[in-house]
């Protein structure tokens, strides 16, 4: 049975336990089109693609409901490479490249040529020799076929990044029989003139008949690229139509747009009087997958500041430039005194503790008690909780105990007692840890990066509580980075959005949906040519 | 400008080098102070090289797989002797006997490699320790099964190779006398034999490829993909050289020598060189008219000369001239390497390469890196166990608790020395640190005698020099490792 659509996903759901993450979701694609996938992170893309390929971990976690098709048949992926052999390819967000392999050999990687051989004869096809010259022949049809001049013998090592996306579409159009590629996020790491190169490209690839489903956030490439699109919010679908009869502002709406009231949003005051607690400038941060390159605001004292955007965008850089944990460049002043960024441990020096966002990695001692990690820092920076004996020094056991126990209470962080082990603590126990470490350093200035994040709502809401009751009753600076737009919105004076390792905005907690969404997607609200899309 | 380009670039193939360099600056330190004469030497030297070379040879596979170094293939040792102890008690002799041997280890070389492959799967990343100590496991196995299973539980009535109980194998085995005489028989066979048996091996291929042809109704063609062009190119100088071996008597007396004459074989060995790389830039400007040669054809071609000009030195022209290469041994390595080559551009050594650089790509390419890992890991402990086999002929004795100790070790410091890293090996590096380290091996113990005035010293120092070049060479590639690191992100 032929059917008009190369690609039909319809009524999906999936749950991990008790968490759904999909909900009937359908989608369809035709072939020759570019459908855009569009959602905020978490929204579902992801998994939606990993039923699409039958990504093992979707059969491990007891399957999905709803019906696959693949040119009106209805197919049940086990393994990627089923999907693979029905003629659906993937360029992947991260390179699956071999940095020492040639053009060639990565665009055949797996699937390469060969002539058969004496002991190919006697011991199968896996003792054939490779065939170059085909190889090398088809490589550069490909190559050709999306416009890319490059000499194929040239290794991947070195290359640039945009290149590297290139090959990658080189070896997808490559294989035989493709009838649906899926092209995740394929513009992030690219510079703008690359990028409008691949869209080119996705626009010549659908001229020969191939499919394509389009994941980005940049909402101006879908406007020029894409035919029709589908938008996911929270696991559901919340429109699927054509490009043409919509706008960057709907879009922006219909992917952000949620139900806000049950967080509220942040009483609006002005902190632009007060003195600048923390003021940056031009900061760049080597941050692998989250790099800022230039950055720059003041944050009041007594004010809470929100960074949001996507994942992969800088936010999370930010933070880490600072407190020194990845290398970075800029000025950084905190309460009118100079950072030296190169050092470790001076942003704890100068009155600013920071909460990272890689609680298990980087914040806790997983293996020690609660006490311990509420104080090792603050031991290490302040010799608190010690007491001299002679030239040596010891712990004061007396006052870590009841500082420990001070913070349990305080932060009612759920445990047997201050001995526990911090790593058989939940998430949001963990979470609540860590923020009694920042604050047993007893800060100016706290940084917190996705408070939040894999943590349940109860601890969730007790953690934001506590925030602003700090913020009130002692006057403590906040930067909160959060990949939740809802969250930074209840809680923050100002919101900055980050997008390619700048600040696209920084608006008001009241500023609508739609301002919000086009600042995720790297348009300023200040510029008038992006407000209205559509193809050209 | 162009200077300071040249100036980088000849840094840089130093510091590439520079392990290798190095060693080979110690090796002529020793060779200097060990008072040895260049004859001694090389007669040590080409022995060695015969002896060990193929093991070393056997670490390859498993390095491009990304399995690291292998010290599983004292495995693989271990197969041999068991194989060895066996033919030997059915009474096989001579170069038949050797036969079967290998015929007998390859299964159990097989079986081990598999399951050393499986355990390897399930321990990626740390194969190395893994292997070390898996070797050391394995033996508490082997020495169980020659101490006590050998006339324990299976009876063994051949006293002679037994300890006077009856229970346990004697502690070495001779090989060197009837009625099991397999000393150096792979060594011994005369170039005569092998002309004789390649040249019915080539006929007998040939009329194999035309029966084949005629079977299955291809036409029979002289060029292109599976012509006779190639075929040919083999089978017209073997029978020259057949025809000639009856015609011309010099020719005759010749090869009926089981050794090649040392200084005949490096400058044979010179002008092969040199007219193989002639044979490739005629074919890059002339034939093929690519716009640039490979420089590395020149390079070669002076490496070639340089070879064929040292001989002409009266110290090493005397050295060389009263050392005998085991021709058939030498072949053997020389096909193995060959056969590496050849593997590497196959699907399955394409396949081992993607594998061995990221396993997460080649999964994601479809290729089965499980399945790859353990075929690397058979062909190695396999490939070690037929090195095993070169080695015990050349001593002609078998030491049955200790032969296969030290394989691995001394096997994976040659290689390192050579220039070799965890990740990345190639046949160059294999016979560069087979030199290197045995030379050391050799020098050491007199040099350090001389210098220190005690022969005993003399003796610590090569158990020294095993161990030590190892760490050496693991923290210079480390050194490098940081290096490169620093260098990319300043």
């Amino acid at each position: 049975m032929q059917s008009e659509y190369v690609l039909e996903l319809s009524n999906i759901r999936k749950a991990y336990g008790e968490n759904v993450v999909l909900n009937g979701v359908s989608l369809a694609v035709k072939p020759g089109e570019i459908h855009a996938l569009l959602g905020e992170n978490g929204a579902g893309k992801s998994t939606l693609m990993n039923i699409l390929f039958g990504m093992t971990m979707i059969h491990e976690t007891g399957g999905y409901e709803g019906t696959v098709k693949i040119s009106g048949e209805e197919v049940s992926f086990t393994s990627p490479n089923d999907a693979l052999s029905a003629g659906i390819g993937m360029v992947h967000q991260e390179f699956m490249l071999i940095p020492g392999f040639t053009i060639t050999e990565n665009i055949k990687l797996g699937r390469e040529d060969t002539l058969p051989t004496v002991l190919s004869h006697l011991f199968g096809k896996s003792l054939e020799r490779l065939d170059h010259a085909k190889m090398d022949s088809d490589a550069r049809k490909s190559l050709d076929a999306i416009g890319m001049g490059i000499e194929e013998h040239t290794r991947i090592m070195g290359l640039p990044v945009g290149y590297m996306q290139f090959v990658e579409i080189a070896r997808e159009i490559d294989k035989l029989g493709i009838k649906l590629l899926v092209f995740d996020e394929p513009t992030a790491v690219l510079t703008e003139s690359e990028a409008s190169q691949l869209l080119d490209v996705m626009k010549s690839i659908a001229d020969k008949g191939i499919a394509i489903i389009f994941i980005s956030h940049r909402l101006s490439e879908i406007m020029t690229a894409a035919h029709g699109m589908t938008v996911l919010r929270d696991g559901e679908l919340v429109a699927t139509k054509p490009v043409v009869e919509t706008s960057v502002t709907e879009i922006a709406e219909l992917m952000v747009g949620r139900s806000i009231d049950n967080l509220g949003i942040a009483q609006e005051e002005t902190f632009a009087g007060k003195p600048v607690a923390l003021s940056i400038r031009d900061l760049h941060v080597d941050m692998p997958g989250e790099a800022v390159r230039g950055v720059t605001f003041d944050v009041h004292e007594g004010e809470i500041f929100g960074i949001g955007g996507m994942a992969g965008q800088g936010k999370v850089g930010v933070a880490n430039g600072i407190s020194g944990l990845f290398p970075a460049d800029g000025s950084v002043e905190v309460f009118g005194e100079r950072l030296d960024l190169l050092k470790l441990g001076d942003a704890l020096d100068k009155g600013l503790a920071f909460v990272s966002e890689d609680r298990r990695g980087v914040g806790l001692l997983l293996e020690e008690s609660i006490a311990h990690n509420i104080m090792f820092r603050v031991m290490a920076t302040r010799q608190d909780f010690l007491s001299s004996f002679g030239f040596a020094k010891l712990l004061d056991a007396g006052k870590m105990n009841k500082h420990a126990q001070d913070m349990v209470e305080l932060l009612d962080i759920r445990c047997h007692g201050y001995r526990q082990k911090v790593g058989t603590l939940s998430g949001g126990n963990q979470q609540k840890v860590c923020l009694a470490a920042a604050l047993t350093m007893k800060p100016r200035l706290l940084i917190v990066s996705e408070p939040t994040r894999g943590i349940d709502i109860g601890a969730k809401e007790l953690i934001l509580n506590y925030l602003t009751k700090l913020r009130k009753e002692e006057g403590l600076t906040v930067i909160m980075i959060s990949s939740e737009l809802a969250e930074l919105r209840s809680l923050c004076d100002r919101v900055a959005i980050v997008s390619d390792g700048k600040i696209v905005s920084i608006l008001s907690p009241n500023a609508s949906d739609a301002e919000y969404g086009l600042a995720m997607s790297a348009i300023a609200p200040a510029d008038p040519d992006n407000e209205k899309g559509g193809v050209q | 400008m162009t200077q300071d380009v040249f100036y980088n670039k000849v840094r840089e193939i130093f510091f590439e080098n520079k392990v290798v360099i190095m060693f080979a600056v110690i090796c002529l330190f020793a060779f200097y102070h060990s008072g040895m004469t260049t004859t001694m030497f090389f007669n040590e030297l080409f022995t060695r090289f015969g002896r060990n070379t193929f093991m070393v040879l056997s670490l390859l596979i498993p390095v491009v797989a990304g399995l690291g170094l292998n010290f599983g293939i004292v495995l693989g040792a271990m197969a041999a002797q068991i194989a060895m102890f066996l033919i030997v008690l059915w009474g096989g002799s001579g170069l038949l006997g050797i036969f079967w041997v290998a015929l007998l280890a390859t299964p159990i070389a097989i079986v081990f490699g598999y399951l050393v492959g499986r355990m390897f799967n399930s321990m990626k990343g740390s194969e190395m320790i893994g292997g070390m100590v898996t070797a050391l496991f394995a033996d508490g196995f082997y020495q169980f099964l020659f101490l006590f299973v050998f006339g324990g539980v299976i009876p063994i009535a051949a006293t002679r190779l037994m300890i006077p109980t009856g229970v346990g194998v004697l502690n070495a085995i001779n090989i060197g006398d009837s009625p099991n005489y397999m000393r150096q028989v792979i060594d011994n066979v005369s170039m005569l034999e092998i002309l004789n048996v390649s040249f019915i091996a080539a006929i007998a291929f040939t009329a194999g490829m035309l029966i084949y042809k005629l079977a299955k109704k291809q036409p029979i063609t002289l060029r292109g993909e599976g012509g006779f062009s190639k075929i040919l190119l083999f089978l017209v100088p073997l029978t020259l050289a057949y025809i000639a071996s009856f015609v011309i008597m010099p020719f005759l007396f010749f090869l009926y020598q089981d050794r090649l004459n040392g200084l005949v074989g490096v400058r044979l060995g010179a002008v092969t060189l040199a007219l193989y790389n002639i044979y490739q830039i005629v074919q890059s400007k002339f034939v093929l008219k690519q716009e640039t040669t490979p420089v590395r054809y020149y390079i070669y071609l002076g490496v070639a000369a340089l070879l064929y000009a040292i001989t002409l030195n009266t110290i090493i022209y005397s050295g060389l001239e009263h050392v005998g290469v085991p021709v058939f041994t030498y072949l053997l390595i020389a096909g193995l390497c060959f056969f590496i080559k050849w593997f590497m551009n196959t699907r399955l050594g394409q396949n081992m390469r993607t594998a061995g650089q990221n396993r997460a790509v080649a999964t994601a390419a479809g290729i089965n890196v499980d399945r790859t890992r353990v075929i690397a890991m058979i062909m190695s402990t396999l490939l070690a166990s037929y090195g095993q086999i070169i080695m015990l002929q050349n001593f002609g004795v078998m030491s049955t608790y200790g032969s296969h100790t030290q394989v691995g070790l001394y096997a994976i410091a040659a290689l390192l020395v050579g220039g070799a890293t965890v990740s990345r090996a190639s046949v160059k590096h294999a016979i560069m640190g087979v030199l290197l380290f045995h030379s050391l091996f050799i020098l050491a113990p007199f040099a350090s005698a001389n210098l220190m005035g005690s022969a005993l010293i003399g003796e610590y120092f090569r158990f020294f020099a095993a161990n030590g070049v190892i760490a050496i060479a693991l923290v210079m590639h480390a050194w490098q490792r940081t290096t490169k690191r620093k260098a990319v992100t300043a």
